[in-house]
């Protein structure tokens, strides 16, 4: 080896910490598989910081054996942004739930995402509060009975996705837990994306909401239910029996590829055009009347936030000097007293 | 120079008017939000400042950006206090009230001095105006009202017009020269230098010369008014100020913070990271400290108070000294993350411009009323260290203080100013680079035990040690859940909580080590003890002055630090037979005294959104003797 980068594996990244999910919880999939994914990326261990609020999955933080902050309800995008804008030279991943992110920590979200803050989030979508056991959450079907709504919520939803996309987000992206080989090869795509990389993981919280993907995660149905995007190739799922086309009123619509329709003809994905709405379009098919997308569905480059935060200070270094102390309190109209 | 007649100077100055020499000075413009009050103001506390006299100023202006012209509601004022001896406040009567619309008249004469200078815009009287003001009838033809003062009616408006006629500019143009009509009349009257002014009119207008030519015209036009009409006849001398020696400039309680900031940064070698969302009136900290980036600075403008605190605190974590600003309601807003930077140990300044409250209350005008939302406005046994400035050039000092509390015990600080002293300006001594005292700040690089890194073992001062993101070996988690003593690992058990509570109490209780022991102005012991903080400073230790001059035996402590009290405070306490607390507010800090000293402290309270005048504090005084 030519270069000195550190050899590192899972177990180098596992804290001493008692793990204390529930058993056959979604989020054990979601940290190992991050535990995969960072040693393949030839960074220092020291370099990466996971930031995250409150909820279970928040608890991930202590679970790595990096740089972590385990903070407050909704508020570790703006926490993560600080460290970023402060070590720019840290891979700062957050850590989120669908509460903590889309409810309580909307505003942060957004905002760290329009301003392209190169941050990795990964938001465990689970469509319930687990950790104050089993409210509704922002992304709870209407007419969900819980615990505080008996007679059904009378909420509409959040779609993680298009809230991401609406915050103009260079890199958005969906996978599930139990999907193994997918989610690694999500996370790593993440990991080299350059700005804000979000990503939402359907992750099953089998104690207050058991089975809410089931559509995506049964073997016997995801294949009718889920459709994978690769750049640049059609969409197509069902094993190969049905693919999506856009007919004239812009709208996706699944055809059977039984011969009658050209595989030209299908939905071919395009996960850098700059204008969003082929990402749109895909964020908003949802089960059951469409496949729901899985993988990358946008990937656009822009310049980053902390890379311009940090440029602008080199800017004014490089325009008017290293700040000079005595220059700057003598500066204006200044006058002497004998 | 070119004149071949031999005339005195004074006279070449004076128009050969009369001059008398005056020690103290105050004078208030004032008009509406759109007649560019701040900024004559401004200018003449900028030349007074650079004749060398003391000075004080109280900006007062509307919340409303422009609430409607003419209105009671929107007008603007800047009073300003210059002296040929040091000075601690803006005044408590105005000599000189320059009035430019029948509004501001209303609102402002009563401040007037019997026998003051009254200047007013007579142009702007006319019947619509006054109507707006809520006069029944022109106060100009009122001879009970105007009785007690020397009035000048000038037709401010159209001598501005005639001034810059020929220029092009339009009517509405012209008028709004008017306001630099009305200081070159107040400069003449004070024999102040205009060239500053003009100086800056000349850089500020650079791009536009119809508008230079102008204002610069009709600041001529108002000294020449004053020099050449018979209406004035005398004009006054205020010598400059014996202030100790040193390079001053004028500089606001905001700016000075911001420099502080910087300057404490600096010298430590370490990154400022200051995070804000905009709010009256701390938004000018944010502006002063986006301007120097070239000190390494990095500002964030964050979508609201919650993100910028807890962007601070993020920083914080990752090494730098991180400071967050704002005013009451975005205190409440921030609350819970200052409680996560207190259990995550971590350092940081929370500054607090105080403005009236409650909720919204009076964004403009000054208060105290934030000093138990401070103490205690967070959940749980939250206590953090408060430092409180008393002038707006104390701000630079001050904030320093507080950064090396935060540094060096591993804690969020939180520093007080107001609206008062936050854009009230004075003639600020520049420190000499070896007058200013590095704060020393070291992250941890290597394990601190053989277990590895320990992030809460702790030193003497019972501060945890700092290790930042990219150190390697060091790796570990902080977070708001409990944590263990020393390792930092979550902790739910029972005695370790109570343990680990006491233990942050102690160690903010035990900054008395590290803070000077408080001091008194006046005798050791007597009859009256005054405990003042903040921004009232100024007006407490004149009238404290006052009586002392008069024999009394009144003595002052102004305190800096208001969490922990300096460790002789209950001693000093005890010397006296009563203490008085003016504050801003219902008596915040004297419940703090009372409970912690066990002493029957009297409250002078004032909550009106202006500050103490010195007369009131020195009658509460007399009142106790």
């Amino acid at each position: 080896m030519s270069t000195d980068l550190p050899v590192l594996s899972p177990k180098d990244f596992a804290s001493d910490q008692e793990i204390r999910w529930c058993p056959r919880c979604g989020d054990y999939s979601i940290l190992a598989q991050m535990k995969k994914v960072l040693p393949t990326l030839g960074i220092p261990k020291e370099k990466f910081v996971f930031v995250s609020g409150i909820g279970c999955s928040s608890r991930f933080p202590y679970y790595m054996d990096t740089y972590g902050f385990h903070s407050i309800h909704g508020r570790a995008p703006a926490i993560a942004t600080g460290i970023k804008l402060a070590q720019p030279g840290q891979q700062v991943w957050v850590i989120t739930g669908d509460g903590d992110a889309l409810s309580i920590g909307g505003n942060h979200l957004m905002h760290a995402i329009r301003r392209n803050v190169d941050l990795k989030i990964i938001l465990f979508n689970n469509q319930i509060y687990g950790l104050t056991k089993g409210q509704y959450s922002p992304t709870s079907p209407t007419g969900k009975r819980t615990k505080s709504t008996p007679m059904g919520s009378v909420d509409h939803p959040l779609n993680p996705l298009s809230v991401a996309l609406g915050s103009e987000a260079t890199f958005v992206a969906r996978s599930v837990d139990v999907d193994i080989r997918h989610l690694t090869a999500t996370l790593e795509r993440a990991a080299h994306h350059k700005g804000t990389a979000f990503v939402e993981v359907y992750q099953d919280c089998n104690v207050f909401n058991g089975g809410a993907f089931k559509f995506a995660t049964d073997k016997k149905v995801k294949q009718d239910n889920i459709v994978y995007l690769e750049h640049g190739k059609p969409l197509i799922f069902a094993n190969g029996k049905k693919g999506i086309r856009v007919n004239e009123g812009s709208r996706p619509e699944i055809v059977d590829l039984d011969g009658s329709v050209p595989e030209d003809d299908l939905l071919f994905h395009d996960e850098k055009v700059t204008e969003p709405s082929l990402a749109f379009m895909l964020a908003r098919m949802r089960y059951p009347e469409f496949p729901e997308p899985m993988g990358v569905l946008r990937a656009v480059e822009k310049p980053t936030y902390d890379e311009q935060v940090n440029q602008q200070v080199e800017d004014a270094i490089a325009e008017k000097g290293e700040g000079d102390l005595d220059k700057l309190l003598n500066r204006g109209d200044t006058w002497e007293v004998k | 120079m070119s004149s071949t007649v031999d005339v005195p100077e004074a006279e070449q100055q004076g128009g050969g008017k009369r001059t008398e020499t005056v020690e103290t000075v105050v004078v208030r413009f004032c008009g509406d939000s759109g007649d560019g009050m701040q900024l004559v103001g401004t200018q003449m506390t900028n030349v007074s400042a650079i004749y060398g006299n003391d000075v004080s100023t109280l900006p007062d202006f509307p919340a409303e950006i422009r609430a409607p012209a003419g209105t009671l509601a929107g007008v603007s004022g800047y009073q300003l206090c210059f002296s040929n001896h040091d000075i601690f406040t803006p005044g408590d009567a105005v000599d000189t009230l320059v009035s430019m619309n029948p509004a501001a008249l209303k609102t402002n004469i009563a401040d007037l001095k019997r026998g003051g200078t009254l200047i007013v815009n007579e142009d702007a009287f006319d019947k619509s105006n006054v109507a707006k003001a809520t006069y029944e009838s022109n106060p100009l033809d009122d001879e009970d009202l105007l009785q007690p003062y020397r009035v000048h009616k000038v037709p401010m408006t159209r001598l501005t017009r005639d001034a810059v006629d020929g220029l092009g500019l339009t009517v509405r143009e012209a008028d709004r020269c008017k306001n630099f009509f009305a200081l070159g009349l107040i400069y003449w009257l004070y024999e102040r230098d205009a060239t500053p002014t003009e100086e800056w009119i000349k850089a500020k207008f650079a791009k536009l010369p119809h508008i230079q030519e102008a204002n610069l015209r009709a600041l001529r036009a108002g000294y020449n008014f004053g020099f050449s009409t018979e209406s004035f006849t005398v004009h006054y001398h205020v010598e400059p100020a014996k202030l100790p020696p040193g390079k001053y400039r004028k500089l606001t309680g905001n700016e000075a913070t911001a420099l502080g900031l910087i300057t404490a940064a600096k010298l430590a070698g370490r990154g400022l990271f200051y995070a804000g969302y905009p709010i009256t009136p701390a938004s000018d900290i944010l502006h002063e400290l986006s301007a120097h980036k070239n000190f390494g600075v990095k500002t964030f403008q964050a979508e609201d108070e919650i993100a910028a605190m807890s962007a601070a605190v993020g920083a914080s974590y990752a090494g730098q000294l991180a400071v967050t600003a704002s005013s009451g309601p975005g205190i409440c807003l921030k609350g819970e993350a200052m409680g996560l930077g207190m259990i995550a140990e971590l350092p940081m300044i929370i500054v607090n411009v105080q403005r009236g409250g409650p909720s919204t209350g009076l964004p403009t005008k000054t208060e105290q009323s934030d000093l138990l939302l401070s103490m205690f406005g967070r959940n749980g046994e939250s206590p953090l260290p408060i430092v409180a400035a008393q002038s707006p050039g104390d701000c630079f000092h001050a904030v320093q203080e507080a950064m090396e509390i935060a540094v060096n015990f591993m804690v969020p600080v939180v520093f007080l100013t107001d609206g008062y002293i936050a854009n009230g300006a004075e003639p600020w001594r520049i420190p000499t680079t070896d007058e200013l005292k590095p704060i020393k700040v070291e992250h941890q690089t290597e394990p601190n035990s053989e277990h590895g890194y320990l992030p809460y073992k702790r030193d003497e001062k019972l501060a945890r040690p700092w290790a930042v993101p990219g150190t390697p070996g060091l790796e570990h988690r902080v977070g708001g859940i409990e944590k263990a003593d020393i390792t930092g690992h979550v902790s739910y058990d029972p005695d370790n909580h109570e343990f680990m509570v006491r233990l942050r109490a102690r160690k903010v209780a035990s900054i008395e080590d590290f803070i000077p022991e408080q001091e008194v102005d006046g005798p050791e012991s007597g009859d009256v003890l005054l405990i003042s903080w903040g921004g009232t400073y100024g007006a407490v230790r004149t009238a404290v002055r006052q009586l002392q001059t008069e024999g009394k035996a009144v003595a002052h402590a102004h305190l800096r630090f208001l969490n922990p009290f300096p460790k002789n405070l209950g001693d000093i306490i005890s010397r006296y037979k009563k203490v008085l607390v003016p504050e801003l507010n219902m008596g915040q800090l004297r419940m703090l005294l009372r409970d912690k000293y066990l002493v029957d402290a009297i409250g002078l309270n004032k909550i009106k959104g202006k500050p103490f005048l010195v007369s009131e504090v020195a009658a509460a005084i007399d009142e106790l003797l």
